[in-house]
């Protein structure tokens, strides 16, 4: 294998990656107002990613540094064409970003407030754009000769990268709900069992669909059908009824680990139907960027290579330490401060009625 | 305004405003894991007071400085695809390896830190800041080393089929001497900036509220003003160095810093000038002098030979007559020079505002030391305020002075000597960039003016009191800690 496919498989890696790990944090701020309804059970869920959420971005970072390192016509064409789709993803980020980390340095709960509308816009809007960017890579965009970007803004937004946001948005609350589910405790816990059970269907229906168009050819551009596509389909598919299942059932480690997987198959997915292309032209096809003309030099990509591998595995332990570090179901504000047990439970039938 | 000279305005502007934060960031984490290291050390409660207090100032720009970090990574490919093509294979693995190396690292400890507080034992807490202190420098070195080959490329050939640059040496790349000296006048320029916002806030406290706070406002003055002298001495003194380095490597950018017109042995030094104002000015109205001294500075010899403006344009027109020909413009027609009076007075700005930071220090630690009363007493007047507000301003000031030198003084290459920055750019329409940047100044204006609002608040809130001994006797398994959690 080439050092410019392992490069591909590692970029592929890391979008999955972000694509799991910002997924749920994603999902809880959607379901924020739904799942937490006051001020403490919103603290509550959003400390549930806090001591995470700013890690997961950065797989974000590195799977578009890493495109630049490795693949530069690949980044170049693929950042310029999307250029006002990243800017809403990009100001989706920052605002995102800053009422997170802002909300809690006010003791002032109109300010709380406000911050969480942020919060709850942003997690939509984030997630859409980065879905319209990575299914119109794979289905293809107009490029001239040299790689650059012959399309308008409509063309992005044409019905198969809808339908791939969609799905995203869908996957992503139930993710968002099994992951609040693992992490919670009390009402929110309750609530995120019963948002599961009902984006369910909408999110299996929705991904389901998306996945067998992606097979079935993506619109302008016909690269086949993979069979490592069709694997990962079957795989995220069957991830989705497992998690169904194990919602119903309240098996909620099962029911988060399942839609992990769900998630993964969908980038794999992905990523499989986009190969041995990275960037196919549905116009000029001599604008299509492939892993063969589009990689950086085989030394850029060797001492790339002896990077990650260095790197990689470090940064996967120190991060899964510190989701081991903060494993513990997260309560309501009220509650922790709660001065007894029986204090404690007052608060809690309080939150509940 | 053309597509360039928006996407121009749209990096210059994000990238400035990214950089107010991100040297407080290195710093103030610095100065906060000390403190954090001396309460885990002494077990001394003032020393978790400031940790917590200059802590939380930490956060709240710690997320602006991450926000408006996505746009850096994201605007090389959105908005110069050329550049990004042509220099790819180079640049990308600096990028990718602060990513890989550092984002990963800070990001992931910054998270343990703010939650980690009665989760983790002592010293694993501790290092968990130093950890988030190591990657704000890991990422510091890696993008310098970026920039710094954008300012003086080395490690690469052109690749004869393509016509990219192309890398040969990651180890020359890394160890570009420009991307040494900027590393070590940044991050002490950082420090810098840090200590004299704590000097600046902890004054105003020890001013405006006497008697109140006293004790933890005067260990942070002095903590303040001994870095502050220290880490100013250390940009300047690097600093000296970096300007030969860089009138080395790009001699037009320092011949602009100092409006040298004419090539000429034992030059003076320019203290101030003023001029027309236009690109390149040919006549100063009003100049201050030091006879030699910039040829010393320069070549460490009073008549030392130094470049001007003039005679490195005639030299450049020849050298590059073939890029120009090459992309179908007249090679006579072609300016190799930045616009000078930004880059002198930029240049000015970063060294007075450097140099009077140090003054302050020298002064405050003198009159702590000599006076009754000390600082604390000072603050009392409100001229002393001022100024201490200045040296937190002056922070500010040098550092936003000392990047617009780097990159206006760079102009007008993208890569000096290999790609313009007119041939960086993606093939957009003027409209898309126009609105991309609407829509960050509006977005950065309000964030910005929360920001300070936020931050205002904060310092002027003060650090929380001591807990109240009577109060925890319910819940012993609480200490008041995790303050900076949310």
């Amino acid at each position: 294998m080439d050092l410019a496919t392992v490069w591909f498989l590692l970029i592929a890696f890391f979008w999955a990656g972000y694509l799991v790990l910002e997924g749920f944090d994603f999902g809880v701020g959607m379901l924020l107002p739904f799942a937490a309804k006051n001020a403490d059970e919103r603290g509550q869920a959003i400390r549930t990613f806090g001591p995470v959420w700013d890690a997961n971005e950065v797989w974000l970072i590195v799977a578009g540094a890493s495109m630049f390192a490795a693949f530069p016509y690949w980044y170049a064409a693929m950042f310029s064409a999307m250029y006002l789709p990243l800017t809403l993803l990009l100001v989706a980020l920052i605002v995102r970003v800053l009422a997170i980390e802002w909300r809690v340095k006010l003791d002032d709960p109109q300010w709380k407030r406000r911050c969480d509308v942020v919060l709850v816009i942003s997690s939509y809007v984030a997630p859409f754009a980065v879905a319209l960017a990575l299914t119109n890579v794979v289905r293809g965009i107009p490029l001239d000769a040299d790689s650059n970007y012959s399309g308008t803004l409509l063309d992005l937004l044409n019905p198969y990268a809808l339908t791939g946001a969609f799905a995203v948005l869908a996957i992503y609350a139930l993710h968002g709900a099994t992951f609040l589910g693992l992490r919670s405790t009390g009402a929110v816990r309750e609530r995120a069992q019963r948002i599961a059970i009902r984006i369910w269907p909408v999110a299996t229906l929705l991904g389901g669909g998306f996945g067998i168009w992606t097979l079935a050819g993506t619109g302008g551009y016909d690269a086949g059908i993979s069979p490592v596509a069709v694997a990962a389909l079957a795989v995220a598919a069957g991830a989705l009824l497992v998690a169904g299942w194990a919602v119903v059932q309240r098996r909620e480690a099962i029911a988060f680990a399942a839609t992990v997987v769900a998630i993964l198959g969908v980038g794999v997915l992905l990523f499989a139907q986009l190969w041995p292309n990275v960037l196919p032209s549905t116009d000029v096809a001599a604008g299509t960027v492939s892993i063969a003309n589009g990689s950086s030099s085989p030394y850029t990509l060797k001492v790339m290579t002896w990077v990650a591998v260095t790197i990689v595995p470090v940064v996967l332990l120190y991060q899964g330490w510190s989701y081991w570090v903060f494993r513990h179901r997260v309560q309501a504000d009220g509650f922790e401060k709660a001065k007894s047990p029986l204090q404690a439970l007052e608060q809690r039938r309080a939150a509940e009625d | 305004m053309d597509v360039i000279e928006l996407a121009r305005w749209q990096f210059a502007f994000t990238t400035l405003f990214h950089f107010i934060f991100v040297p407080l960031t290195i710093g103030l984490s610095a100065f906060v894991a000390t403190m954090q290291t001396k309460w885990v050390r002494t077990g001394d409660e003032q020393y978790l007071r400031m940790t917590q207090f200059w802590g939380k100032l930490l956060l709240v720009n710690f997320a602006i400085g991450i926000a408006t970090g996505l746009v850096q990574e994201f605007q090389f490919g959105m908005a110069w695809s050329a550049y990004s093509r042509y220099v790819g294979d180079v640049f990308g693995a600096p990028l990718a390896m602060e990513g890989l190396g550092a984002f990963f690292l800070e990001s992931t400890f910054l998270g343990i830190w703010i939650f980690g507080w009665n989760r983790l034992p002592k010293k694993l807490h501790l290092a968990s800041i130093w950890l988030v202190f190591i990657g704000t420098n890991l990422s510091a070195y890696f993008i310098l080393a970026a920039n710094a080959w954008m300012q003086s490329p080395v490690g690469y050939e052109i690749d004869p089929v393509t016509g990219n640059a192309v890398l040969t040496s990651i180890w020359e790349l890394l160890t570009n001497p420009i991307a040494i000296y900027a590393y070590l006048h940044t991050i002490p320029a950082a420090l810098t900036s840090a200590a004299a916002l704590i000097v600046g806030i902890s004054i105003w406290h020890l001013g405006r509220k006497p008697g109140h706070e006293t004790g933890f406002f005067r260990r942070s003055v002095r903590w303040g003003l001994r870095g502050m002298l220290v880490f100013a001495l250390a940009t300047i003194t690097v600093g000296h160095f970096f300007g030969q380095q860089i009138a080395e490597k790009q001699p037009m950018k320092m011949a602009a810093a100092e409006a040298l017109y004419e090539s000429r042995s034992g030059a003076p030094l320019s203290l101030m000038a003023i001029a027309p104002f236009e690109k390149k000015p040919e006549r100063l109205s009003f100049s201050i002098e030091i006879p030699k001294l910039y040829s010393f500075m320069e070549t460490n010899d009073f008549n030392g030979h130094v470049e001007g403006i003039n005679d490195l344009q005639k030299e450049y027109q020849e050298k590059y007559a073939q890029y120009e020909i090459d992309r179908g413009r007249d090679p006579k027609a072609a300016e190799y020079y930045p616009i000078v009076g930004m880059t002198y007075w930029s240049f000015r700005t970063m060294v007075g505002a450097g140099v009077l930071m140090a003054l302050f220090a020298a002064v405050g630690l003198l009159i702590e030391r000599k006076k009754p009363g000390g600082v604390a007493a000072m603050s009392r007047r409100k001229w002393f305020r001022c100024l201490g507000f200045g040296a937190l301003i002056g922070g500010f000031l040098a550092q936003a002075a000392g990047w617009i030198f780097t990159e206006i003084g760079r102009q007008p290459w993208a890569v000096t000597g290999l790609l313009k920055t007119e041939d960086a750019i993606s093939q957009l329409g003027a409209s898309t960039v126009a609105i991309s940047l609407s829509v960050f100044i509006v977005l950065y204006v309000v964030i910005g003016a929360i920001e300070f609002w936020l931050f205002r608040k904060l310092a002027i809130k003060g650090p929380d009191p001591l807990p109240d001994p009577d109060d925890d006797d319910e819940s012993p398994a609480k200490p008041p800690l995790p303050s900076l959690a949310y």
